[in-house]
């Protein structure tokens, strides 16, 4: 599904990703671990398409496609969805206006129909069950005045509602109390399938109990340092990052 | 380009023609508010920008064109053209003044309840209504801005609305004032008086709107009094032509324990000031303004705005947004006096600005003067281009670039539209500044 080849990316012409090789399948969870700085979320900003960071070598591919050439819009039309570490806030769009503005965009590039507010709300509700969830937040203006477990739980529901192929997690963890981020972690489960895939990326091992990974990758300087399975993360979290001092095989 | 002093005397000099002539005929005390005034606006003239109030805003285009009076004119419309301006809810009281002077065959007041006075200022004036009397000119002072005083100068027509007490009246009552063709440059005084007595409700919209491109100039007062436990909740919506000027002042008095909101809504003329003065007269009032101004290419929009905490136990909010445009400029003045021994005061002051375009400029400016010792008062304000971290979010949710700065446009002006109960005009006003946003967003594409 994704292929990410020699990578590198920089900001304000400071290099950060130099050299990242991933390869994602359909069907599995990936985990990027690493200690701050070591461009966990750079990665995740450059799959999304952001614009102050600038690729400097390497590609993308993503379903055949090259990722790097379409605008964050067309990524997201093709099915990669990021959930923010710090999800913005927007004054007067109520979470319902923006949800339904996102779920028909989607379905604008996809030649369907857009959706009336009332079979937006039907399909709300569906996806709200599935992930078990009944307070919506949805009249609420867009993050705005929400606490950070809110944050990041809308964060969630955006990705059940747009149901995309490709998810990066960026720290959606950070923050969270144990309470919400077992909820987090449990509706990230419930939306798994053979056919999507998903990226996350976390400082902690914590959020790894929960979404249990099939891969995990350390980060380290911009470059994956070491890759297994998710034995790696419980390694990390009671030998810290310390030990991991150069990239392996390169 | 006329000289400031010789056009101030051209204004007198009109009054002098207009008191013997139009003007005339109506009560002794009527003249008499409207001589003094004069005399008033004759000391001050027109204000420049070396005035604190008026540093931002430059009237040069009221004083380099001489306006005839437009009472004179006698244009023509139909109850057809009207219409569309009507809202349905209310539709059966809707007063409506055509450059200034009530057009009874354009009004349709059949639904006015009994009791509730809603008509023609100069004709319940010269019927020697003591209630105009008692509350005319007494609130909006000519010594606080020379518009004020040339309104009251030519004080000859607008609305008068009483509510008595006890009366609630669910529909909004309409002010509807339309400026139509005019074959040169003409100003219209149009005067308005609300007064809601104790324990009463009701909602006035009062909209003025342009149905020339020309050169013409409101100068438009309302007063508003609401008095013990009395609601009162004012829209008003200032459509102008393009090329007209808009000047108002919005002067509100309220005695204890009522509510007074104003919702504002600024999106045409070339140059517009709209003072803002309330008064919380009476402990345990509260206040509350919300506006909204959007525009574009070269308009001016100047909100002056002061709150007065004159007794304690009063709240007040302030709450404007702007969206600016092209090389469009807003200025917000948020003062609020509170006076000695208005204790427990809880005021709260916020104005956000959209910078849509480089050539696009805001200012704002709180004035907080307070002089009791418990109080709450607290302000903020922000100014800037669209946030691309916000813009960034919304695109990787799929919304394409240009519809995403709008959406985020949106929601700038939805804060405040969501502050409109009567749900068809927040439909319209809605509708307005969707095609403003899709026009901007036009332009934006073709100038790529």
């Amino acid at each position: 599904m994704l292929e990410i080849k020699n990578l590198h990316a920089a900001v304000d012409g400071v290099a950060i990703l130099k050299g990242i090789d991933l390869t994602i399948n359909a069907g599995e969870v990936h985990a990027i671990m690493g200690p701050n700085g070591s461009g966990k979320s750079t990665l995740a900003q450059v799959l999304a398409g952001h614009p102050a960071y600038e690729v400097t070598e390497g590609s993308v591919t993503y379903e055949g496609r090259d990722l790097l050439g379409l605008e964050p819009e067309e990524r997201a039309c093709a099915g990669v969805f990021l959930a923010f570490q710090y999800p913005v806030e927007i004054h007067g769009i109520t979470n319902a206006y923006f949800l339904r503005a996102a779920i028909n965009a989607k379905r604008k590039c996809q030649d369907l129909e857009e959706l009336d507010p009332i079979d937006f709300m039907e399909m709300l509700e569906e996806k709200l069950d599935v992930i078990g969830w009944t307070d919506s937040l949805m009249e609420r203006p867009v993050n705005h005045g929400f606490s950070g477990g809110e944050k990041k739980r809308n964060e969630i529901l955006q990705m059940a509602v747009l149901e995309p192929k490709l998810a990066v997690l960026d720290e959606t963890d950070s923050g969270l109390d144990i309470d919400a981020l077992k909820a987090v972690a449990d509706a990230v489960n419930k939306l798994r399938s053979p056919d999507n895939a998903s990226l996350v990326v976390t400082h902690y091992q914590r959020l790894l109990n929960f979404i249990v990974p099939d891969f995990v990758h350390v980060l380290a300087r911009g470059r994956i340092a070491k890759s297994g399975g998710k034995e790696l993360a419980l390694e990390l979290e009671s030998k810290g990052y310390d030990w991991i001092k150069e990239p392996a095989g390169v | 380009m006329t000289k400031e002093p010789e056009i101030r005397d051209e204004y007198v000099a009109d009054y002098e023609a207009f008191s013997r002539n139009g003007g005339s005929g109506v009560p002794q005390w009527f003249e008499d508010l409207r001589r003094a005034a004069i005399s008033q606006f004759s000391a001050t003239g027109f204000p420049t920008t070396r005035d604190e109030r008026w540093r931002f805003t430059n009237v040069a285009r009221l004083k380099d064109t001489k306006f005839a009076l437009a009472n004179g004119e006698r244009p023509t419309l139909s109850l057809g053209e009207v219409k569309q301006h009507v809202l349905g809810a209310g539709a059966d009281q809707c007063l409506v003044f055509l450059n200034g002077r009530y057009s009874k065959e354009l009004s349709s007041i059949g639904g006015i309840p009994q009791g509730v006075l809603a008509g023609s200022l100069r004709d319940v004036a010269n019927s020697g209504s003591k209630r105009v009397e008692r509350h005319l000119a007494k609130y909006a002072k000519t010594s606080d801005s020379p518009f004020t005083a040339l309104s009251t100068a030519f004080m000859s027509d607008g609305a008068f609305v009483y509510v008595p007490q006890n009366t609630i009246i669910g529909e909004p009552i309409q002010l509807l004032f339309l400026t139509a063709s005019a074959g040169r440059p003409v100003v219209a005084h149009p005067r308005n008086l609300i007064v809601v007595d104790r324990n009463a409700a009701a909602s006035v919209v009062e909209s003025h709107i342009g149905l020339v491109d020309g050169t013409y100039w409101t100068n438009a007062v309302t007063e508003a009094v609401v008095q013990e436990n009395a609601r009162l909740h004012l829209y008003r919506v200032q459509r102008e032509g393009g090329e007209a000027s808009h000047t108002a002042t919005t002067q509100s008095h309220q005695r204890r324990d009522s509510s007074f909101a104003l919702t504002t809504i600024e999106l045409g003329s070339a140059l517009s000031r709209h003072d803002i003065n309330a008064v919380l007269a009476g402990q345990g009032a509260e206040c509350s303004l919300y506006g909204l101004t959007q525009i574009q290419g070269r308009q001016h929009v100047d909100h002056h705005t002061t709150i007065e905490h004159a007794r304690p136990h009063c709240n007040s909010w302030e709450f404007f947004n702007g969206i600016y445009d092209d090389d469009s400029r807003g200025v917000f003045t948020g003062r609020i006096v509170v006076h000695p021994g208005a204790q427990q005061t809880d005021s709260k002051q916020t104005n956000n600005n959209l910078l849509l375009s480089k050539g696009a400029r805001a200012d704002s400016q709180p004035q907080l003067e307070i002089y009791a010792d418990d109080v709450k008062c607290t302000h903020g304000a922000t100014l800037g281009p669209i946030d691309e971290k916000a813009l960034f979010y919304l695109q990787t949710r799929g919304i394409e670039a240009e519809a995403a700065r709008n959406l985020l446009t949106y929601g700038f002006g939805v804060e405040i539209l969501n502050r409109i109960e009567i749900a068809e005009l927040r439909d319209q006003l809605d509708q307005l500044v969707h095609v403003r946003l899709d026009e901007g967003a036009e332009r934006r594409r073709a100038g790529k």
